[in-house]
């Protein structure tokens, strides 16, 4: 055995990479219950691989056959009812951990120097996931996969000028149609997989390259013993090895509990109008994405004002785009001298605190019918969630931080 | 042309939102996929009544035989009408096209219609039918109204002359001792051949098989569930104790 892996080593560098990324890669001893995600995130990616493989061996890519063989998968093929389950349910799930892995990020500064670039690439894998997540929920071919494919489609509409076209080259067809489900097809289960792996790559990378953050905000490579290992980092593997583990069972505990016993979540995973197929000339009462979507839906909604002779639609799709664009450029609106939260002052303990509040109602205002008044709610929120990006570099700057411990505090 | 038929449809559509959307009072009822003998007497009901008109084209009649335990010769006899094999998927032999002309569109698909409203809605709208002149088929439904559907199995229930009451609860006037609401309908234009509680169970029937045939893997599914839980769980002791024995050298 060791013959065969010096073989190998002698011409792969086999011992080097598991050394460092897993054996030697030291991770600070302080993570805490917010850096399970990052691994939970990966262990979901491989679960909708796996799945997503062996649906596509029976799902039909047309727009005769596709929601017959969603069925099909659901009633005939052994294990297809567990398969689609997992998937759709790993969809969303997917996005709980991220959105619980970015949340991290925001708390304890980890796009600051010398990370952004570790960021940028999340943020690329956040976008990939929404593009992967927008088409994926096409394929059932079902009343909301087809409404809302096209209510999404439609807002490249607005886009002065070329808008109209846009949408036309996007969905191949004057309306939703079979060609639209087969090139969604392609680039759910080819294209958009392979970007987000090589984004993914990245992403590691580029955090092995630097080290990570911890909740203290502090560099553990300043504190070196005299083997140059950091005083306060541990090997990933086996302590964080070991440490994910117990998170991957508190998470498949959750999970599986969706999967066998509340698979649509009351319509939530599972949107109860997604029952009956596709029908063109029948659109729903109420179209509402799914419910990752909701927080930039609303915001979409939220602006009802034509402005310089462009439609209210038109700056929707602005807003909407912007709160995602903005979300790129937070390592350089952040000047805080510290990074964690525990040692930033009050003011950006409040405003990181808007921010997430902004962003959970949002979600829900998404989800419901808009009303007048759930609109000017709405529209406060989209303020809140802008302002906490615009105003970052003043209070950041404005605020007195508290001194930055030199070891990490446990 | 066609950008003023679009408007129009867009002028109606909150009409239509109103129509769909509208919170409509609903008898509420928990199906039971365990009884058997409920499942067979709402697939007798399903095949004979419903199904031709009805198709439930994404399901297997096998699956229904083994799941509901009924014997193949005998389902094949007494529950398939078409002249299909047993392993073929549930069609019915309606052409769609000409449904369409005869009812304004072609009766639904009911595989799944039980995940697409909800089973309290399929049990109050077979029980919602009543009297009413002024519609072509002479019926109208409290769910559904302005329904496309004739009133199908009139002959059991009787056609109610007034609208049921549906989503309303049973009440006993402390008085006269008389019960209000005990069965949908208060008042019948003509007698069926079963009383409003035989007539009810039925449906529950019915609306149990239907909800079986939505999602038919349901009983397995949440059996297996529970030994998934176990499982995770043990796993979630021996990753816990590993993890705290690693954890101790780190200080």
């Amino acid at each position: 055995m060791q013959k065969l892996l010096n073989w190998v080593d002698e011409r792969l560098p086999v011992v080097d990479a598991w050394n460092k990324h897993l054996a030697k890669y030291y991770a600070p001893k302080n993570f805490n219950f917010w850096y399970f995600f990052g691994s939970l995130a990966m262990l979901v990616l491989v679960n909708q691989l796996v799945t997503g493989i062996w649906l596509t061996m029976s799902y039909n890519p047309t727009g005769e056959g596709a929601f017959a063989s969603v069925e099909y998968i659901m009633r005939d093929v052994q294990w297809g009812w567990l398969l689609r389950y997992l998937h759709s349910t790993g969809a969303s799930a997917f996005f709980i951990v991220v959105y619980l892995h970015m949340f991290r990020g925001l708390m304890y500064g980890s796009y600051q120097k010398p990370r952004e670039l570790i960021w940028l690439f999340g943020m690329l894998i956040y976008l990939v996931l929404m593009a992967e997540a927008f088409m994926g929920y096409l394929l059932p071919w079902g009343q909301m996969s087809y409404w809302g494919a096209q209510v999404i489609v439609n807002l490249f509409g607005a886009i002065p000028v070329i808008g109209e076209d846009l949408s036309l080259w996007i969905r191949g067809d004057y309306l939703i149609s079979g060609i639209t489900l087969n090139r969604f097809f392609a680039l759910h289960v080819v294209a958009l997989p392979i970007v987000l792996l090589g984004l993914v790559v990245l992403h590691i990378l580029a955090l092995h390259e630097v080290g990570s953050n911890n909740p203290d905000g502090i560099e553990i490579k300043k504190n070196k013993d005299e083997n140059g290992i950091p005083k306060d980092g541990i090997p990933f593997h086996p302590y964080y090895s070991v440490h994910d583990l117990v998170g991957v069972a508190v998470f498949f505990f959750i999970f599986f509990i969706v999967v066998f016993f509340f698979p649509e979540m009351g319509g939530l995973f599972i949107e109860k109008p997604n029952f009956e197929p596709a029908n063109a000339l029948k659109t729903p009462a109420h179209i509402a994405p799914v419910w990752y979507f909701t927080p930039f839906y609303a915001m979409l909604r939220a602006v009802t004002i034509d402005l310089f002779g462009l439609p209210a639609k038109f700056w929707g799709v602005v807003i909407m785009g912007g709160a995602i664009a903005i979300l790129f450029v937070l390592p350089w609106l952040d000047k805080s001298p510290v990074r964690s939260i525990r040692y930033k002052g009050w003011l950006s303990k409040i405003a990181l605190t808007l921010f997430a509040v902004s962003f959970v109602i949002l979600g829900y205002l998404g989800l419901v019918p808009a009303t007048e008044g759930r609109t000017t709610v709405a529209q406060i929120l989209t303020g809140v969630y802008f302002l906490y990006f615009i105003l970052m570099p003043f209070y950041t700057r404005m605020e007195k931080t508290k001194p930055v411990p030199e070891r990490v505090t446990g | 042309m066609r950008k003023l038929i679009f408007g129009l449809f867009i002028a109606i559509l909150p009409v239509l939102g109103l129509a769909a959307g509208g919170a409509v009072p609903l008898d509420h009822i928990e199906t039971d996929h365990t009884d058997k003998a409920s499942l067979q007497r709402g697939a007798a009901m399903f095949t004979n009544y419903c199904m031709a008109c009805h198709s439930m084209e994404y399901a297997r009649y096998k699956r229904v035989a083994e799941d509901l335990e009924i014997p193949a010769e005998l389902f094949e006899e007494n529950l398939i009408f078409t002249g299909a094999q047993i392993g073929e998927l549930m069609k019915n032999s309606m052409d769609k096209d000409m449904a369409a002309g005869w009812f304004g569109a072609p009766p639904p698909d009911l595989t799944l219609e039980s995940r697409l409203r909800g089973e309290s809605w399929v049990y109050s709208y077979l029980r919602g039918f009543y009297k009413d002149e002024t519609r072509p088929l002479g019926v109208n439904n409290v769910v559904f109204p302005a329904v496309g559907m004739p009133h199908v199995l009139v002959d059991l229930q009787g056609l109610c002359a007034v609208e049921p009451n549906i989503g309303k609860k049973a009440s006993v006037e402390p008085l006269s001792g008389n019960v209000n609401n005990g069965s949908a309908c208060p008042e019948y234009a003509t007698e069926g051949s079963m009383s409003g509680a035989e007539f009810d169970r039925a449906m529950y029937d019915l609306t149990n098989f239907m909800s079986y045939m939505a999602d038919p893997i349901k009983v397995e599914r949440e059996r297996l569930g529970i030994f998934v839980l176990i499982f995770v769980a043990i796993f979630f002791v021996f990753a816990y104790l590993l993890n705290r024995e690693y954890w101790k050298d780190v200080h």
